[in-house]
C-alpha cells in the first residue's frame, strides 16, 4: 500500500515535470503542424483558399519537375555539405583532442566555434565577397599568378556549399570531440598491445568508437542545412532551387499556402526518414 | 579591393560615425515619443530617412515601413495581416485594380491630389481609378530595360533586345528577380506588346526565358543585381534601367542603360491610402506629402533606387546633375517607347509563375 502511494506521488512528480514542456510541444509543434496538414490538402483558386480535402498539391509536386528537382537539389546539397563537413570536422576534432594540451584545448574550442559568433546573414555575405569575381581569393590566385582569369565561384551550387561546410565542421567538429575525449586512453593501448597498427587501431577501435558523435553531428548537420534557406539564396545566384526557397516562393509571390505547407510536409517527411536511417546512433541511452 | 585610410582620416570617420549613431539615437528618442504611428507598405526607395523624416519631424508622427517587391509579396504579407495594420500602400500602378478589386483601398478625394501637375503620360487614370473613384496616384516611374558596363560591351549590341537570350556575353548577365517585367521584356523581344501577352504566348516565351537562363550568371534581387554590375561580377542587367544606374552616376560614370529598339517595359508605383485605415486623414497627409514637389525630389533620388518623378514640378527642386543621371530631357522619346508591365489575370500569372521557377531550375 505503502509502496502504491509511493509509486503513485512519484508519478504526479514526474507529470508535474514533463507537462511544460509536453503542453509547450502540443501548442507550439502538435497542433501548428496538424494546421499546416490540413491546410496542405486544401486547394489555392486565384486567391482563394478552398478547402477541398484532396491530395492535388501533392500530386502537382511529383508532376511538376521543376518542384521536384527541389527535392533533389537540396538532398544533393546536404549529402555533399555533411560528407564534406565529416572528412573536415574529424582530423580537427582528433588534433583539438589528442594533439592539443588539455590546458589550451579549451581555448582551441572556443577558436573553432568563432564562426558561430557572427551573423549567419552577415557571414553568407561575406563568403559572397571572398568568393566574387573581384574577391579576395581571385585577387590572390591572380596577384601570385597561378590564374589567369577570375574562377567563376560565386553565385554557383559550389559557392553554397562552402557557406554551409564553413558553419557545420563547427558543429561536427564539437559532437566528435565530446565523443573523442569520453574514450578512455587503454582502449587503444590494449589494440596495440594485441598487434594492431596505428591505422588498424583507428580503423577498429576508434572509428566505431566516435561513430554515435559523427552521426550526431551528421544528422544534425542534414536537418539544419535540408532546410535553410540563406545560404542557397544568397550564395547560390538563384540558378538553381533548393526545396526552401521553392517554399519561400510559394509564400512570398503567390500566396499559396497549400502548396507551401505540402512542400513543407515533404521536406519533413525527409528529414523523419533521415532520423529513421540514423535512429540507432541517435538513442540517447548509453549501452 | 582594399581601401587604405589616413590616420587622420580614420579618427574622422569615427567621429563621423559617433556623430551618425548619436544622431540616429536622438531620432529614435525623437520617434518614440511621436504622438502617432502610421504603417505603410512600401517598397525600398521609401525607406530613406532623407525622404521619411520631414514628414515625421512636421506631423510628429513615426512612419514605421516594410518593404518588399512585386505586388504577389505585398498582397501576402496584407493577407498574412490583420485589417487596419496598414495604412499606406505603394503598390505597382498596374496593379491597383487588383488591390481595388480585392477590397483594400480607400478613395482618396481626387481635388487632394495634384493630378494637374503630373506628366500627363503617367497618370494612368485607367488604373489608378475605377468606376469614375480615384483609389491610387502615380508616384514614380521609370522603365525596365537592360543595363550595362559601356566600357565593358558594345553599347550597339544593347540596342537589340536579342542579346539577352545570345551567346555572345554568356556568363556576363545577370537577371532581376522580378518575373512579370522581365518576362514582358523577353515578350517584346519576341514582338509581343505586354499588353496582348496571353497563355498562348508562353510556350515562346519559355524558350527563351530559358536560352536567357542559360547565358545569364545569376538572377537577384535589387541589391544583389545592383552589387553584381557595380562590382563587376556581371557586364549586362536584364530589367535594370535608370533604377539601377542612376543611384551611382558619381561613382560608376561607366554604367549605362538603354531602350532596345523592341522597346521597354515601364514601371509606375502609385500610392494609396488602405481602406481599413484606422488613420486616413494622416495617411492622406502622407500621401499628398510624397507628391508635393519637395517629396517628389526626394522619392526620386533615393538612397535604394533612383527614378522619375510623376510630378513634374519636382524638376525645380532637382539639381541639373540628378536631372542629366534621370534624363530628364529624353523622357518623351522614352515614354514613347514604351510600355507597361503584363497584367496577368490570376491562371495567366500562376502560369507565368511556374514559367520563372522552371527557369530558375534550369
Amino acid at each position: 500500500m505503502a509502496t502504491t502511494t509511493l509509486e503513485t506521488r512519484e508519478n504526479r512528480r514526474a507529470w508535474g515535470f514533463v507537462t511544460p514542456a509536453l503542453l509547450w510541444t502540443v501548442a507550439f509543434f502538435v497542433i501548428p503542424f496538424i494546421v499546416m496538414a490540413a491546410i496542405s490538402l486544401a486547394t489555392r483558386k486565384g486567391r482563394e483558399l478552398v478547402m477541398m480535402w484532396n491530395l492535388d498539391n501533392y500530386v502537382t509536386f511529383f508532376e511538376k519537375a521543376h518542384l521536384l528537382k527541389g527535392l533533389f537539389v537540396s538532398l544533393e546539397i546536404t549529402f555533399t555539405v555533411t560528407f564534406i563537413s565529416i572528412l573536415l570536422a574529424y582530423p580537427l576534432a582528433w588534433i583539438i583532442a589528442e594533439r592539443v594540451p588539455q590546458k589550451w584545448q579549451r581555448m582551441a574550442l572556443i577558436m573553432a566555434i568563432l564562426p558561430f559568433w557572427t551573423s549567419y546573414v552577415v557571414r553568407s555575405y561575406s563568403w559572397l565577397l571572398v568568393l566574387a569575381k573581384n574577391g579576395v581569393i581571385n585577387n590572390t590566385l591572380m596577384q601570385i599568378g597561378l590564374i589567369a582569369e577570375p574562377l567563376e565561384m560565386a553565385s554557383t551550387r559550389s559557392a553554397t556549399v562552402i557557406g554551409f561546410v564553413h558553419f557545420f565542421v563547427m558543429l561536427l567538429t564539437l559532437t566528435i570531440y565530446a565523443n573523442l575525449v569520453q574514450m578512455p586512453p587503454n582502449y587503444r593501448r590494449a589494440a596495440a598491445d594485441l598487434g594492431a597498427n596505428g591505422f588498424q587501431v583507428f580503423w577498429h577501435v576508434v572509428l566505431p568508437l566516435t561513430l554515435p558523435g559523427i552521426m550526431v553531428g551528421a544528422f544534425l548537420t542534414f536537418v539544419l542545412c535540408i532546410g535553410d534557406y540563406i545560404t542557397p539564396q544568397i550564395l547560390g545566384g538563384n540558378n538553381e532551387l533548393a526545396l526552401p526557397q521553392i517554399i519561400m516562393l510559394q509564400l512570398g509571390r503567390r500566396a499559396d499556402f497549400p502548396m507551401a505547407a505540402t512542400l513543407s510536409i515533404i521536406l519533413m517527411g525527409v528529414v523523419t526518414l533521415a532520423y529513421i536511417a540514423c535512429a540507432r546512433w541517435l538513442k540517447m541511452e548509453r549501452t | 579591393m582594399f581601401r587604405h585610410v589616413s590616420t587622420g582620416k580614420t579618427r574622422n570617420k569615427l567621429l563621423s560615425g559617433a556623430a551618425t549613431f548619436i544622431l540616429g539615437a536622438v531620432a529614435i528618442a525623437h520617434s518614440a515619443q511621436a504622438t502617432e504611428e502610421l504603417n505603410a507598405l512600401v517598397w525600398c526607395d521609401h525607406t530613406d530617412p532623407a525622404l521619411i523624416e520631414p514628414f515625421e519631424k512636421k506631423y510628429d508622427v513615426k512612419v514605421n515601413l516594410k518593404e518588399y517587391e512585386g505586388t504577389g509579396a505585398g498582397l501576402s504579407i496584407i493577407e498574412q495581416s490583420r485589417p487596419g495594420d496598414w495604412d499606406v500602400f505603394v503598390i505597382d500602378g498596374v496593379d491597383v485594380h487588383r488591390a481595388v478589386e480585392m477590397d483594400l483601398l480607400a478613395e482618396i478625394p481626387a481635388d487632394a491630389l495634384p493630378t494637374a501637375d503630373l506628366f500627363p503620360e503617367v497618370v494612368m487614370a485607367g488604373n489608378n481609378t475605377l468606376d469614375g473613384k480615384t483609389y491610387a496616384v502615380t508616384e514614380k516611374f521609370g522603365y525596365n530595360t537592360i543595363s550595362f558596363d559601356k566600357t565593358k560591351v558594345d553599347p550597339k549590341d544593347m540596342e537589340d533586345m536579342s542579346v539577352i537570350w545570345s551567346d555572345k556575353y554568356a556568363g556576363r548577365i545577370a537577371v532581376y528577380d522580378y518575373y512579370l517585367p522581365v518576362i514582358g521584356l523577353v515578350g517584346l523581344g519576341l514582338g509581343i506588346d505586354t499588353a496582348d501577352l496571353g497563355a498562348d504566348d508562353m510556350d515562346a516565351i519559355k524558350e527563351k526565358l530559358f536560352a536567357m537562363k542559360k547565358v545569364s550568371k545569376q538572377v537577384g534581387e535589387v541589391v544583389s543585381s545592383q552589387t553584381a554590375l557595380a562590382t563587376g561580377e556581371v557586364d549586362i542587367l536584364v530589367g535594370g534601367g535608370e533604377w539601377i544606374t542612376a543611384v551611382l552616376s558619381e561613382d560608376k560614370p561607366n554604367l549605362d542603360w538603354v531602350i532596345p529598339k523592341q522597346g521597354g517595359l515601364r514601371w509606375a508605383q502609385s500610392i494609396a491610402v488602405m481602406k481599413d485605415s484606422a488613420k486616413p486623414d494622416l495617411a492622406l497627409k502622407f500621401v499628398q506629402y510624397i507628391m508635393s514637389p519637395e517629396g517628389q525630389a526626394r522619392l526620386s533620388t533615393s538612397s535604394c533606387f533612383w527614378g522619375m518623378p510623376a510630378n513634374a514640378k519636382a524638376g525645380a527642386n532637382l539639381s541639373d546633375a540628378q536631372k542629366a543621371a534621370l534624363r530628364w530631357d529624353d523622357q518623351p522619346a522614352y515614354l514613347a517607347n514604351s510600355q507597361l508591365y503584363p497584367i496577368p489575370d490570376a491562371d495567366l500569372d500562376a502560369q507565368i509563375q511556374d514559367a520563372w521557377v522552371e527557369m530558375l531550375q534550369q
